[in-house]
């Protein structure tokens, strides 16, 4: 099959998940329950796809558990999101330095 | 104005760098399964996202079916609707119609992240500094990483495997250190994602994420509900 049809396939429906709610949904949300649950779901989405998938992200699971605590501890201190997440990445690669 | 667009280009600067790594391994991932330096990085500019990119190139690479291809961008990128209706409720009066249909392009887990942690109204001009700074990263790093290959010591390129998934953490705990609510919900999602990962593991990925944030939100908006004026 030709490869343009794959590609459009795959894009057209990414961005259609995306610009068909972004586009139509101008109204201010009136339902508390609604409200609260739009509140909560950026953090459920981004821990759930954090954890477990954060301890298989550096290919060892030490090394990852070790990134894994630099993040918690540096961001529980609020440093920005760059330093967090460099530090996660310095400290596994690190780790793996001295495990091997 | 055009100070919304650099605030915007300022805040994508990390999640740039991210994509940076990720979409690196991204095109390394595309060569190995047959596709070229252009049709990857094309792929990149088109899509936007990392998780149903790569299951896009497996199914071009086993030759599967086009239906399946939608059936599985859906599932995998659905969740970008609910962070779309999400966001849609703190857009500043700017966000005229062809400015949505527009910036929609560019909602990723990590710019809705960014824009939701913003305290005052989203406006387009600061929407877009973010995208174009993001899609840059995103498909440079595609472009490099299929045109040079594993050129990178894996002990580096596996060190950044964790890059992303340490912002997200930046993102998530300061608030659940301040809430009681924001903590269990994040609890919550975490262990239901965990129980997807290591007993109901017929669920794929894609599916295990939405299942996993809808339940916890749902039940976090149940029990703490936000207080009216909240945003």
């Amino acid at each position: 099959m030709s490869i343009v049809l794959y590609i459009a396939v795959m894009a057209g429906v990414t961005y259609l998940v995306r610009a068909i709610p972004f586009a139509f949904f101008s109204k201010k949300i009136k339902s508390r329950f609604f409200r609260s649950f739009l509140y909560y779901i950026p953090y459920a989405v981004l821990s759930a796809m954090t954890i477990p998938a954060i301890f298989y992200s550096t290919g060892s699971i030490i090394t990852a558990v070790i990134g894994t605590v630099a993040a918690l501890v540096l961001s529980y201190f609020g440093l920005p999101l760059i330093v967090v997440a460099l530090a996660a990445s310095a400290a596994a690669y690190i780790a793996g330095l001295i495990i091997k | 104005m055009a100070k919304d667009f650099t605030r915007g280009m300022a805040h994508g600067i990390p999640i740039a760098l991210g994509y940076l790594s990720v979409s690196f391994g991204f095109g390394i991932k595309a060569v190995q399964a047959g596709l070229t330096t252009l049709t990857a990085t094309i792929i990149s500019a088109l899509n936007l996202t990392s998780a149903g990119q790569a299951a896009g190139v497996d199914i071009i690479a086993a030759g599967g079916t086009l239906i399946e291809m939608a059936l599985v961008q859906l599932t995998i990128n659905i969740r970008y609707s609910l962070m779309a209706i999400s966001l849609s409720q703190k857009l500043d009066n700017k966000f005229t119609l062809p400015h949505r249909i527009a910036a929609s392009y560019g909602i990723t887990d990590e710019i809705f992240a960014v824009c939701s942690a913003q305290k005052e109204p989203v406006t387009p001009a600061y929407m877009y500094g973010m995208i174009l700074i993001a899609f840059a990263g995103w498909v440079s790093g595609t472009a490099l990483g299929s045109a040079a290959g594993e050129l990178l010591p894996a002990s580096i390129s596996s060190a950044m495997g964790i890059v992303l998934y340490g912002m997200f953490l930046a993102i998530i705990v300061p608030p659940a250190r301040k809430s009681v609510s924001v903590l269990a919900v994040v609890s919550a999602a975490a262990g239901i994602s965990v129980l997807f990962r290591f007993v109901l593991t017929e669920v794929s990925s894609g599916f295990a994420v939405i299942i996993s944030a809808i339940i916890a939100a749902a039940v976090g908006a149940l029990l703490f509900p936000v207080k009216e004026d909240t945003e």
